[in-house]
């Protein structure tokens, strides 16, 4: 092969960015992996979270999420006069982009990361007529896509709209927990990617996970609650506007 | 697809179209018309015989096509015997291919057959060719129509519809509990949803064979049998107060309730339900029908009369009940489970979802119908002619 001056300079980066792949070598394998030695969920601080779209941008990277729709998204709440019955909430593109700056002093503003709650007991994974979707034994509720009928069904028992029908598999998604990352002991794409640590994974079977800490320190809440699933997405300074 | 307030992003996308309200539109017009027929058969309601066989060809020709619209509806249909294969237990939509397996296969083939088996043995002994093949296959090998064998068709045709019964309530009883469960949606969950379905399929189920046997004689040029006519309507009339109680059972309990969703509700009733709702399913399908049919019961009208009021109200009838599951199906789908925002539904034309695969199927029923009044007249009489016809023939 006859490498020109030109095409040294067009290789070199393409050959640093493999090298550094190189180094980074395969994520940690974890053979031995045991589904009943955990159980997962999310803690979301609301009060850390900045609206600024990191999160949902991992995410739709990592899992080749399709455009408009969305595993995780962002929220923005903004109450004006303390009329919490009425909030103004807007999600433009998932909140992925971020979001324009509010000048009015006198609103509470925050925003909200959403996602899959991997509800224990899931009215998802009840209403799937073939069992596409279950909640695996460490709490994560998947959809199995070479099963899925594309009834919609799951989307419609969905009380939080996390799920979406696949533009071109026409399968039921949703968040998988990033399960082929937690498996192998990382951590999920949009917890790796907040700059603020508003989002951590949460191992409730780890004895040492720091959220058993946190949950025995914070006031704590869910969505929804009296919708009773069960949902293992924590919040920390939920505001009783947020639906 | 055009939304106000806030919508949850993935909610934008509506996943329920118009076949989705085809369905229960269907299956409810096949347990309507199961359960008039069986007035007749369980009841000794002898005034609506003449419909009898009608409204049991009506039952199988409809059903026939309630698994078309959500097998349109897949987005992977070449799955759906999956169903069957491994069903999730807990999945109100899984046991739907049981319930109609078992509605069509042990309740409604039964009954028809046991029902038209000397009609089918003498057929198959008076046609020749081709038709004669058709009604030899259909005998199944046996043609005993003694005195004694068709007592035992009786007897266990008797027992089937007594059977039917229930059946027909399950099948359409379910379709409600596929809504009426979702706590997710406030719109669909309310156990009186199963009931409401039920019974508002007991309404459009005996207006579409009412209107089908007024119809048919029409054609046959043969005179309406009136007490017949006026009987169905008076069990059309019963069935509505019923049906219409339950719903507005159910709107003044939301409206007095007044939880966290009725503000979005009563919203999209106020704007985008109106005129499906308050206008179509409410007014013209419900009030207007019921009164009609008061007028028809109160005033000695005349039989002309009567007859227009009956088709009238029939038809008003047969459009309110579409209506109701389409603002069950579609309603369900324009508020956004935070109840701060709406969206709206496009309805699509030509698609695999669209209007001409929806009136499609709301045609079909009545091309197998017309097939299979042509195989099996369920006119009185139409086998005593048939029988003459070949006994001339045979002389």
């Amino acid at each position: 092969m006859n490498i020109t001056r030109r095409k040294m300079l067009v290789l070199l980066p393409a050959a640093a960015l493999a090298w550094e792949n190189l180094l980074a070598g395969e994520p940690e394998k974890a053979p031995n992996y045991g589904t009943a030695e955990h159980w997962w969920a999310m803690l979301v601080d609301i009060e850390k979270c900045i609206g600024c779209g990191s999160c949902v941008n991992a995410c739709q990277q990592e899992n080749h999420v399709p455009d408009g729709y969305y595993r995780t998204w962002i929220e923005r709440y903004r109450v004006y006069d303390n009329d919490w019955d009425n909030p103004v909430v807007d999600s433009p593109e998932g909140g992925k982009l971020g979001f324009p700056s509010e000048k009015n002093p006198n609103v509470k503003q925050f925003f909200v990361p959403k996602m899959c709650n991997h509800c224990a007991d899931s009215p998802c994974t009840q209403v799937c007529p073939v069992g596409a979707t279950f909640i695996s034994p460490d709490g994560v509720v998947l959809v199995d896509e070479k099963y899925c009928l594309g009834c919609r069904y799951c989307v419609q028992a969905c009380p939080y709209g996390c799920r979406f029908i696949h533009p071109e598999k026409k399968v039921a998604q949703k968040c998988t927990l990033c399960y082929h990352r937690i498996s192998k002991g990382l951590t999920t794409a949009c917890c790796e990617a907040c700059p603020t640590g508003a989002r951590q994974l949460a191992d409730l079977k780890n004895p040492n996970d720091p959220i058993h800490q946190f949950l025995r320190t914070h006031s704590v809440q869910v969505l929804k609650p009296h919708l009773a699933t069960g949902a293992k997405l924590y919040y920390n300074g939920l505001d009783g506007s947020v639906r | 697809m055009h939304t106000d307030g806030f919508m949850y992003p993935n909610e934008i996308e509506l996943q329920w179209s118009i076949l989705i309200a085809v369905y229960p539109y269907v299956t409810g017009l096949v347990a309507g018309a199961f359960i008039l027929a069986s007035l007749e058969r369980v009841f000794r309601v002898e005034e609506v015989k003449p419909t009898y066989r009608l409204a049991l060809l009506t039952a199988l020709a409809f059903l026939l096509v309630a698994p078309l619209p959500l097998q349109l509806h897949l987005g992977h249909p070449e799955r759906s015997f999956e169903m069957y294969l491994t069903p999730h237990r807990s999945s109100a939509m899984a046991m739907f291919g049981f319930v109609y397996l078992w509605y069509l296969m042990a309740v409604l083939v039964v009954e028809i057959w046991l029902d038209y088996r000397r009609d089918i043995v003498l057929k198959a002994q008076s046609t020749t060719g081709f038709k004669r093949l058709i009604y030899r296959v259909l005998t199944l090998g046996s043609d005993n129509i003694s005195e004694r064998a068709l007592a035992i068709d009786n007897r266990v045709g008797w027992i089937v519809t007594v059977i039917g019964i229930p059946s027909a309530f399950l099948l359409h009883g379910y379709v409600g509990f596929i809504f009426g469960s979702i706590k997710a949606n406030p719109w669909w969950s309310t156990p009186l949803m199963p009931v409401v379905f039920l019974f508002s399929a007991m309404v459009s189920g005996i207006a579409v064979v009412m209107l089908l046997y007024m119809l048919t004689s029409k054609l046959r040029k043969q005179p309406i049998d009136m007490r017949c006519v006026d009987t169905i309507a008076k069990y059309l009339f019963y069935t509505f107060i019923i049906d219409f109680s339950l719903e507005m059972l159910d709107l003044i309990h939301r409206i007095y309730e007044s939880d966290e969703s009725f503000r979005s509700l009563d919203f999209m009733v106020h704007t985008r339900l109106y005129l499906s709702q308050i206008v179509i399913q409410i007014v013209l399908g419900t009030v207007v029908p019921i009164g009609l049919l008061v007028l028809a019961q109160i005033f000695s009208l005349n039989e002309n009369w009567r007859k227009r009021i009956y088709v009238f109200s029939g038809c008003l009838t047969m459009i309110g009940i579409f209506a109701m599951r389409w603002n069950v199906v579609i309603g369900g789908q324009l508020f956004s489970k935070s109840f701060l925002g709406y969206t709206t539904y496009k309805l699509e034309l030509i698609t695999r979802e669209g209007l001409l695969i929806a009136v499609a199927l709301m045609l079909l029923p009545l091309a197998i119908l017309y097939v299979l009044v042509k195989l099996l007249p369920p006119w009185e009489g139409a086998e005593e002619t048939a029988h003459a016809t070949s006994a001339r023939a045979g002389a």
